[in-house]
C-alpha cells in the first residue's frame, strides 16, 4: 500500500447523498480477478452514456458532458466531495480500488458506510468526515472557484484551504499510523500469534463443535 | 453489568484489546464466493502465507452462476460469458490449491452462500461468520455476529483467523405485538428502513427483537438480518430461542449427541439481558406494518401498497429534494403515482434475502391456479440452493411454478446483482424479493421494486402491485 502523507489536489464535487457501491463500480466490472484496472470504469452508468462491458476499451465511447469528472475544470481530481452516507450498499472492495485507480486519495463527506469506510483505509484512500455545514461550504466554494485545491496533511490531520484557513479532522489512531506508513495490518496481526493460538486452544476446550471439519 | 446480545458475543470473541479501544476478534467461521476472494487468495500467495485454520473456511459460488438448466449441466465450460467463467475456475483452484472445502458448481449443495451457510448447519449460534459480501448479515439471524468485509479483509482472516475491530453501537430494533395476515420478515424490514433510513444503523450492531420477532420462522429472521446492512447496520441479530434450536438441530454440521446437550446450555445465554442498555431503541407496532413496495432507487425509499410515490413537498431538506427528483426520472414514476398503477415487466423472486423454502411456498400459494399476466416478459424463481430446490420439487412447488408460467431455474443469485446472464432491460420495471433498488442494480437501466415473495408472485399475476392481503377478492 502507498503510504498517505500529505497531499494537495483539485476538489471535484458530487452533490448527491447515499452514493452506492454499484454507482462506483457497476457489478460487471468485478469479474476481475485482480486489483487494478478499474479506474476507467469508476462511476460508469453515470460517466458515459452507453453500457460499459469489462476487458473493453472505454476510449471512444460517448461521455455524459454533465457528469462532475467529465467535466475539464475537474479533471486530474484527486479529492472527491460528496453528500451523507458515502459508499452505501455491498462490501466491494473494488469501490476504493476504482477511486484509487483513477486517481483519488482522499473522500469529503459528512458520513459513510462502514464497510466501505473500513475498505477504504486498507487501500490508501483517506475518507475524511467533516460536518454538514464545511461540507456545504466546501460545496459553495469549489462551485465558485475554477481550480480549487486543497492540501490534505494526514499527519497533522488539516485540511488547509486556498485561503490559507484550515479546517482539522478526526482519524483514527491505528489506521492513521497504518495509512502514513502504508502498513499491511496482516503482519502486525500475526505478531500476536500467540495471542491467537491460546485463545483458540481455549474456544476449541469449550466449544469443539465450533471446530468439525467442514467436508 | 447486564449486557446485550452483541455486547456478549464481541466479549466472547476478543483475542486481545489494544490500547487505542480497537480489538482483536476471532473470527469462527469464513464464507467465500468467487467474487470478493480472488484477489485475497492472491494476496497469500505473494505473501507466502497459509490460511491460518483451513476447516473454519467453506466456499460456494454463487454470484456468477448460470441459472439455466442447460448451461448447468455442462459445469463451469458450459458458463458462456468467457469472464464469469474465470472467476468460478478461479473459485475452484483456489480451494483446491489451499485445501478449502468448497460445494462446486454441479455440487447439490451449492448455493447463494447465505443459504448455503445456515442450511448446512456451518453458521451456528454464539459465533463470529464472515464473508466478502455485504449481506454476511443474515447469519445474525442464528445469534451469531455476522458482517460483511471487503476483501483485504477476507485476506486477513484467512491468513490469521481474527479481525482488528472496535466496537459498535448497540440499536434494539423493538417490534410489539401480531404481525397481520401476509405480512412477512421482508415488510418488517423495509418498513424499518423507511423508519430510520439507509443510514439510520450506521456504526450500530442492529438488534431485532419484541413479540413479533419471537414467533417469527428463522427464513423470516433471517430476511429481516439479511437487510440490516440496507439500514446501515453491518450486523443484524435475533437472540437464541427454541426456533433457533429446531432450525439447527440435526443439520450435517451442527453438534451431535453429548456435544448438542452442551451447545444448546451454552447457546441459552444468546440474548440480551431484560435491563441491558442500548444506545438507541426504535419501537415499532406489528400492526402498524403493511405490505412495503419501494418506489426509488434507495430501500428508504418505500412505501406502503395502498401508499403513493410520494410528491416533492414531502422530502426532509434539498439533499433529499434532489434524491427524489433523480429517482423520479430513473423509475420513470410521476410524484403521486398510485403504487398499484406501476406497470411490471418482470418479475423475481429469488437472491440471499428470499429464496428460501417458506419464501417458495409463499410464492407457490399465490400462484397456485393463477397464470402470470400476458404484459409480463418473464417471471423467474431462482432457489437459494440446490437443497432448496430439491426440497420445493419433492413439495411439488415447480410444477405450481410452472404451470403458472414462471421459468423455474438452478440456484444462484442470479438477477438480485444481474451478474450473470439474468437481468432487466432498461426501462423495465421489476417486482423484486431481493434487497437493493438501486440505480442499475438488476440490469443496466433497470427498475427495481423491492416487495416479499407473496407480493412478487401476486404481482405476477395481475401484472401490477396489488395488495396480497386482498388477492383472492382480486383474482
Amino acid at each position: 500500500m502507498e503510504p498517505f502523507v500529505k497531499q494537495s489536489g483539485i476538489v471535484a464535487p458530487m452533490d448527491r447523498a447515499n452514493i452506492d457501491t454499484d454507482m462506483i463500480i457497476p457489478k460487471q466490472f468485478l469479474k476481475s480477478i485482480k486489483r487494478s484496472g478499474f479506474g476507467p470504469n469508476l462511476f460508469d452508468e453515470l460517466r458515459y452514456l452507453d453500457e460499459g462491458q469489462p476487458d473493453a476499451d472505454n476510449s471512444g465511447r460517448p461521455l455524459n458532458p454533465d457528469f462532475v469528472l467529465n467535466q475539464a475544470r475537474y479533471q486530474g481530481a484527486q479529492v472527491l466531495l460528496a453528500r451523507e452516507n458515502f459508499g452505501c450498499g455491498s462490501s466491494r472492495e473494488h469501490a476504493p480500488w476504482a477511486l484509487e485507480d483513477f486517481g483519488f486519495r482522499t473522500v469529503i463527506a459528512p458520513s459513510y458506510a462502514d464497510i466501505f469506510f473500513n475498505n477504504s483505509f486498507k487501500n490508501g484512500l483517506l475518507p475524511i468526515v467533516l460536518d454538514e455545514e464545511t461540507v456545504d461550504m466546501l460545496f459553495k466554494e469549489v462551485e465558485a472557484n475554477e481550480g480549487y485545491e486543497l492540501i490534505i496533511d494526514l499527519e497533522n490531520q488539516n485540511i488547509v484551504k486556498p485561503n490559507g484557513d484550515s479546517i482539522a479532522f478526526e482519524v483514527d489512531s491505528f489506521r492513521k499510523h497504518c495509512l502514513l506508513n502504508g502498513l499491511d495490518d496482516i503482519g502486525l496481526t500475526l505478531q500476536d500469534a500467540d495471542d491467537i493460538k491460546a485463545y483458540e486452544d481455549k474456544r476449541r476446550q469449550s466449544s469443539p463443535w465450533l471446530f468439525d471439519q467442514v467436508k | 453489568m447486564a449486557k446485550t446480545l452483541y455486547d456478549k458475543l464481541w466479549d466472547q470473541h476478543v483475542v486481545k484489546t489494544r490500547d487505542d479501544g480497537t480489538a482483536l476478534i476471532y473470527i469462527d467461521r469464513q464464507l467465500l464466493h468467487e467474487v470478493t476472494s480472488p484477489q485475497a487468495f492472491e494476496g497469500l500467495r505473494i505473501a507466502g502465507r497459509k490460511p491460518w485454520r483451513l476447516d473454519a473456511n467453506l466456499a460456494t459460488p454463487d454470484h456468477n452462476v448460470p441459472t439455466t438448466k442447460t448451461e448447468r449441466d455442462v459445469g463451469i465450460e458450459g458458463i458462456v460469458d468467457p469472464v464469469s467463467k474465470i472467476q468460478v475456475k478461479t473459485l475452484d483452484e483456489n480451494c483446491d490449491e489451499f485445501g478449502i472445502v468448497e460445494f462446486k458448481m454441479k455440487d447439490i449443495r451449492q448455493g447463494i452462500v447465505h443459504v448455503v451457510g445456515p442450511e448446512q448447519g456451518a453458521t451456528l449460534p454464539g459465533m463470529t461468520v464472515v464473508c466478502g459480501d455485504s449481506h454476511t448479515a443474515t447469519h445474525g439471524a442464528f445469534a451469531a455476529l455476522a458482517h460483511g468485509i471487503g476483501t483485504s479483509e477476507v485476506e486477513h482472516v484467512l491468513a490469521t483467523q481474527c479481525l482488528i475491530q472496535r466496537k459498535m453501537k448497540n440499536l434494539l430494533i423493538n417490534v410489539e405485538g401480531e404481525l397481520g395476515a401476509g405480512i412477512t420478515g421482508k415488510d418488517v424490514v423495509l418498513h424499518v428502513i423507511g423508519l430510520i433510513g439507509t443510514a439510520g444503523g450506521n456504526g450500530c450492531a442492529m438488534e431485532f427483537g419484541g413479540s413479533a420477532i419471537r414467533s417469527m420462522s428463522m427464513e423470516g429472521r433471517m430476511t429481516m438480518c439479511n437487510m440490516a446492512i440496507e439500514a446501515g447496520a453491518r450486523v443484524g441479530m435475533v437472540a437464541f430461542d427454541e426456533i433457533t434450536a429446531e432450525y439447527v438441530k440435526g443439520r450435517p454440521y451442527a453438534p451431535k449427541g453429548a456435544d448438542w446437550e452442551k451447545a444448546v446450555d451454552a447457546w441459552a445465554d444468546l440474548k440480551s439481558d431484560a435491563d441491558a442498555q442500548f444506545d438507541k431503541v426504535v419501537e415499532v407496532k406489528a400492526e402498524d406494518i403493511k405490505p412495503q413496495v419501494t418506489w426509488g432507487t434507495s430501500p428508504e425509499m418505500v412505501t406502503t401498497i395502498d401508499g403513493f410515490v410520494p410528491k416533492l413537498e414531502e422530502a426532509k431538506d434539498d439533499v433529499e429534494r434532489s434524491g427524489f427528483e433523480r429517482a423520479y426520472k430513473y423509475m420513470g414514476l410521476e410524484p403521486g403515482q398510485a403504487i398499484t398503477d406501476i406497470d411490471l415487466d418482470r418479475v423475481f423472486i429469488g437472491s440471499c434475502t428470499n429464496s428460501r423454502i417458506e419464501d417458495l411456498r409463499a410464492a407457490a400459494a399465490v400462484a397456485k391456479g393463477n397464470k402470470v399476466a400476458e404484459t409480463l416478459k418473464q417471471a423467474l424463481v431462482v432457489p437459494g440452493s440446490g437443497l432448496v430446490k430439491e426440497q420445493a420439487e419433492k413439495e411439488g412447488l415447480d410444477k405450481i411454478f410452472i404451470e403458472a408460467g414462471f421459468e423455474w431455474r438452478e440456484p444462484g443469485c442470479s438477477m438480485c446483482l444481474a451478474m450473470n446472464a439474468d437481468k432487466l432491460g432498461s426501462g423495465e420495471h421489476c417486482a423484486s424479493t431481493s434487497n437493493r433498488n438501486f440505480e442499475g442494480r438488476q440490469g443496466y437501466g433497470g427498475r427495481t421494486h423491492l416487495v416479499s415473495p407473496a407480493m412478487a408472485a401476486a404481482a405476477a399475476i395481475a401484472g401490477h402491485f396489488v395488495d396480497v392481503r386482498q388477492f383472492e377478492l382480486v383474482k
